[in-house]
């Protein structure tokens, strides 16, 4: 078995793994990061989630020591390691496309950290042995690294680094590389991976579904800031931003004006002069501003036109079934409403609803907290 | 039933250039080389079949010296070239942006627009004694008299490093191309100096490419034949010089078949002997997919 | 008589080209500068309907492309006058000439007979001289006043400072110089051997002094007239020319005397245009060609009268090298037996091999 941390340092409530200060990094007249700061508690899964050139992945290469920030710390267990070359510090990355040694067999590829480390050979080999069962490869020492499977791989790709015991892992979108299928199996064995590990995971991807999946605080990342750190959920349901709103699982998008504002509700009329509630938290939003408001589809009730009832949510938008889009628990119906622009809604069958049909009329709607408005951008 | 006949007609015509050429220029020629230096010359017209000339090769110190001391220096040569080579191949694949990459090899390979003849030359106009690095040296004081660069062995090795450098750079150049830079990082992150790194990751990743630059540059010093001569001079000794004498001045081609066969063997025991000793074998270098 | 050897692709392009034209091609084997392009041109103007196509060479090279066809490929060859006899014995490369069609009443009758004595076999002769000239010394003397000798090469007092090609001339020369004659050892092969042992010894012993073994005209003029080289085994040719740039580079006869040489006009078992061949022998025969020629060559032609048909820088050449008794002393080639070629080789490579 692999030696564990030892406990009593993670005891200490205020410990970081991780944290970020400030951190900004030019390329030239390009601002790639400005001004992040985190911290990720130890024993934590940690996610940065962004649209592909959001600067996370120069982020990440602070981290590890490839990049030099222009401005700002990184700290890991609370010790600057600005100053530490990258094969000083204790920190290790699973690459994105994991960067196994091809030349080495699995065992060598594992052992590599161990022995630039200058430990003898038998402790090199019993540990080895004891990551290797612990990722559930165990015996696969000899094989070669093209013998592997693409989960096998990966898993030996996290034993190369853990073996190390490092204080963060990095990983740098390593599901990218996978089909589906195994993609979301990864997600669930990962997740198991750094319970069993018990070590700060800081995990980068551009997949929502992964980072809402496995984390425990996901940042989103949009042209070099973080938007909003905060649990899955939070981001889900309470986002603070029209990005974070727009990005982190599916919406709708209306667009209008803000035509009425009480207490924390806003009714908000849309370019068709239809006219829907939603929810503000931000004072700044001022009679007439432009703004959108995102609506989840699962929060979208949908009824046909002649049974509308007079209880019916405060939004009321009419609509013409468009299509309909089969895919098992999260089959979606698409209405087209009068201004040509289609919604999707949730379809829930079998929950006493019948099937929509195509170019059926319906009425949508949503409760009014189910809607966020944010300020238009330009 | 048509198409298979035009698909197996496409592929005897792609064929036959290649077979010709491997039969007509490289079999036969070897097998009446081989059949040459089995001939053993009694008087005019007159020969018998058998091994005497292997055996005045054997017997004759001067030729065996010479196919040795050949060898020996072409080994250096490879493994200088592998050292020169190296540094410059990595900075052309690993360091070098892309665009400016072309223009490097391409300069690369300017020494082979010209002759090995005129190469030659220039390096006799540089290094005679009445020569541009002898003036130089002279009017910025640091030698009182000319200085004859010419004719010896550390010559000779650098002439032929200058030549066949080269052919050690684009086998390395690929393979390091095709060396994704996160293994390098791989390597550092988890915890390797720039020497481990370079020991146990790099040189490792490019040992196909070194392995196929040390045969070719091995193989071509080996076979090279003005270099040696013209920057050697008096104490060139060269084998290819020992079997040209043979062929040309002496009339012996039965003895120069002989050398030729034994030149084949010797290095082709050579190369086997690297591949050997480093681990590999010809279908993981040179005829590397 | 500028040597120089050409890329084998010449002969391999003159070889699949000869044949195919409706013009009649004279394919010519010789030496560097031994087809000037200025006759060449004269010749085709005066019979239009052949081509001459060149290949320079040297003896040895020569023999091996005609050894190698078997006498195919060329139309006329241009060897030494000792290279015929045994090449033809043992490889069969020439065939005889037609004396008849050749104008020999122009050739200097001392040459011309000594070729026919060594090139007639069963009666036939296989050879008409063509130029002649001598291996010898030459010297900046200024530098290097007393070089009269072969052995003088090896004299300490120009250590590092003397040079010679290192072929079978030298061995020769050398020779004579230790007060042999190799010439008259030709047929008893043990004699020859004991000859070449003392000899190579010499020649190892002088190793040290020599700079380095020049292969070429270019070569050893590049080393005379930079004055890294102060005395050297030469050709005449070689250093009259080098004559008309440095009035202080002589050509010197060894006191044992010149070794010489004539250059021969020989037909190639196989060749195709026989009569092109003499037109071309009797064509480069003429007194005005003559001149063009030894402009060239910088070797003396073998007509009547040559000297003074040569240029006037070559004549003062001549003239300062060569006294009457000189010309007298001269030491002709003989032809080479069976055997010796190999006692030589065997030689050359234990100098070549000698560390200094």
């Amino acid at each position: 078995m692999l030696p564990l941390r030892a406990a009593p340092a993670r005891k200490e409530s205020l410990m970081f793994d991780l944290e970020s200060d400030k951190i900004t990094k030019r390329f030239g007249t390009f601002t790639a990061v400005k001004d992040v700061s985190f911290e990720v508690p130890s024993g934590s899964f940690f996610s940065i989630l962004g649209p592909s050139g959001c600067g996370k992945t120069t982020l990440m290469r602070i981290i590890a020591g490839f990049e030099t920030p222009s401005e700002g710390d990184i700290r890991i267990k609370g010790k600057s390691v600005l100053g530490s070359a990258p094969n000083k510090r204790n920190v290790k990355m699973v690459f994105q496309h994991l960067a196994l040694f091809p030349m080495m067999n699995i065992g060598e590829n594992i052992a590599y950290g161990l022995k630039c480390r200058g430990e003898n050979r038998t402790d090199i080999k019993r540990k080895v042995t004891a990551v290797l069962d612990r990722i559930g490869l165990p015996g696969v020492e000899e094989k070669h690294v093209s013998q592997l499977s693409g989960g096998q791989k990966q898993r030996v790709a996290i034993a190369r680094c853990m073996v190390l015991e490092p204080d963060v892992l990095l990983l740098d979108e390593p599901l990218g590389a996978l089909d589906l299928k195994l993609r979301e199996h990864m997600k669930i064995e990962l997740k198991q991976l750094q319970h069993q590990f018990d070590t700060t995971f800081l995990y980068i991807t551009h997949d929502q579904s992964e980072a809402l999946v496995m984390s425990d605080n996901v940042a989103v990342m949009n042209a070099g800031r973080f938007e909003q750190i905060g649990p899955p959920e939070e981001l889900y349901n309470a986002p603070k931003s029209a990005f974070v709103a727009g990005f982190v699982g599916d919406s709708n998008r209306f667009s209008g004006k803000v035509s009425a504002i009480s207490g924390g509700e806003a009714r908000i009329t849309l370019a068709n002069g239809q006219e829907v509630l939603a929810g503000i938290d931000d004072k700044a939003l001022f009679l007439g501003a432009k703004v959108d408001v995102f609506v989840r589809p699962e929060a979208i009730f949908i009824t046909r036109r002649e049974k509308a009832a007079a209880d019916s949510p405060q939004t009321l938008l009419k609509g013409v079934v468009d299509s309909l889009l089969f895919n098992g628990a999260n089959s979606r119906v698409l209405v087209r409403l009068e201004d040509s622009s289609l919604v999707e809604v949730d379809h829930r069958i079998g929950q006493g609803e019948d099937r929509f049909n195509k170019g059926e009329a319906v009425l949508l709607g949503w409760e009014m907290h189910a809607g966020q408005c944010f300020a238009a951008k330009g | 039933m048509l198409r298979n006949d035009a698909t197996k007609l496409s592929l005897i015509l792609l064929m036959t250039p290649f077979i010709l050429w491997i039969v007509l220029l490289i079999i036969l020629p070897q097998l009446g080389i081989g059949y040459l230096s089995l001939r053993e010359k009694l008087g005019p017209n007159d020969y018998k079949f058998g091994f005497a000339n292997y055996v005045d090769f054997l017997q004759e110190p001067i030729y065996w010296n010479t196919l040795l001391r050949t060898a020996w220096m072409s080994i250096l040569v490879t493994i200088l070239s592998l050292f020169v080579g190296f540094p410059i191949a990595y900075y052309i694949a690993k360091i070098a942006r892309r665009r400016s990459r072309a223009a490097l090899f391409l300069l690369c390979l300017i020494p082979l627009w010209v002759s090995d003849l005129v190469r030659a030359f220039g390096w006799i106009v540089l290094l005679r004694e009445t020569g541009i690095i002898s003036g130089a040296l002279q009017s910025v004081g640091l030698i009182e008299g000319p200085v004859e660069l010419l004719y010896n062995d550390v010559t000779v090795v650098i002439g032929l490093i200058y030549t066949v450098v080269l052919f050690m750079i684009v086998p390395l150049v690929s393979t390091l191309d095709g060396m994704d830079n996160s293994l390098l990082e791989a390597g550092y992150n988890l915890g390797g100096s720039r020497f481990t790194v370079f020991r146990m990751i790099v040189v490792p990743y490019a040992m196909p490419g070194i392995v196929a630059g040390c045969i070719i540059t091995f193989m071509l010093t080996a076979g090279s034949y003005l270099t040696p001569i013209l920057l050697g001079g008096k104490n060139s000794m060269w084998f290819t010089e020992q079997i040209y004498d043979q062929f040309i001045t002496r009339y012996n081609w039965e003895a120069g078949s002989t050398f030729g066969v034994l030149l084949l063997v010797f290095t082709s025991f050579v190369v086997w002997l690297g591949l050997r000793l480093t681990g590999q074998n010809l279908a993981s270098t040179v005829a590397k997919d | 008589m500028n040597k120089m050897k050409l890329l084998a692709t010449v002969s391999a392009l003159v070889a699949i080209t000869g044949t195919a034209s409706q013009a009649e091609t004279l394919r010519l084997l010789t030496w560097g500068g031994y087809a000037p392009d200025e006759v060449v041109r004269l010749f085709e103007e005066k019979y239009p309907d052949i081509d001459v196509e060149v290949t320079f060479s040297n003896n040895e090279e020569m023999i091996a492309k005609l050894r190698a066809t078997r006498g195919a490929g060329f139309d006329l060859a241009q060897p030494s006058h000792d290279r015929i006899y045994a090449a033809q014995l043992e490889y069969g490369i020439y065939k005889p000439l037609d004396l008849s069609q050749i104008d020999t009443s122009v050739m200097q009758d001392g040459l011309l007979k000594s070729v026919k004595d060594n090139t007639t076999i069963d009666g036939e002769v296989y050879a008409v001289p063509h130029q002649w000239g001598t291996s010898g010394l030459m010297a900046d003397i200024t530098k290097a006043p007393d070089i009269n000798s072969w052995d003088d090469l090896c004299d300490p007092e120009y250590k590092g400072r003397t040079s010679m090609r290192l072929r079978r001339t030298i061995l020769l020369g050398m020779a004579f110089s230790m007060g042999k004659d190799p010439f008259a050892a030709y047929g008893d092969l043990a004699e020859y051997q004991k000859i070449m042992d003392e000899v190579t010894e010499k020649l190892i012993a002088c190793k040290g002094n020599i700079k380095t073994y020049w292969s070429g005209g270019d070569d050893l003029s590049n080393l005379m007239l930079s004055g890294e080289v102060v005395a050297s085994e030469t050709w005449d040719s070689t250093a009259y020319k080098l004559y008309g740039e440095d009035a202080n580079i002589v050509f010197v006869p060894p006191e044992t005397g010149a070794l010489a040489w004539i250059d021969t006009f020989a037909i190639p078992a196989k060749g195709e245009a026989d009569d092109a061949a003499y037109k071309w022998i009797n064509f480069v025969l003429q007194p005005e060609i003559v001149t063009m020629m030894s402009a060239s060559t910088g070797a003396l032609a073998s007509v009547k009268g040559s000297i003074d048909l040569l240029p006037d820088d070559k004549k003062a050449a001549v003239k300062a090298a060569f006294d009457d008794a000189a010309i007298e002393n001269l030491k002709f080639f003989v032809n080479i037996p069976a055997g010796i070629e190999d006692i030589e080789g065997k030689s050359l490579e234990r100098i070549k091999a000698a560390s200094q």
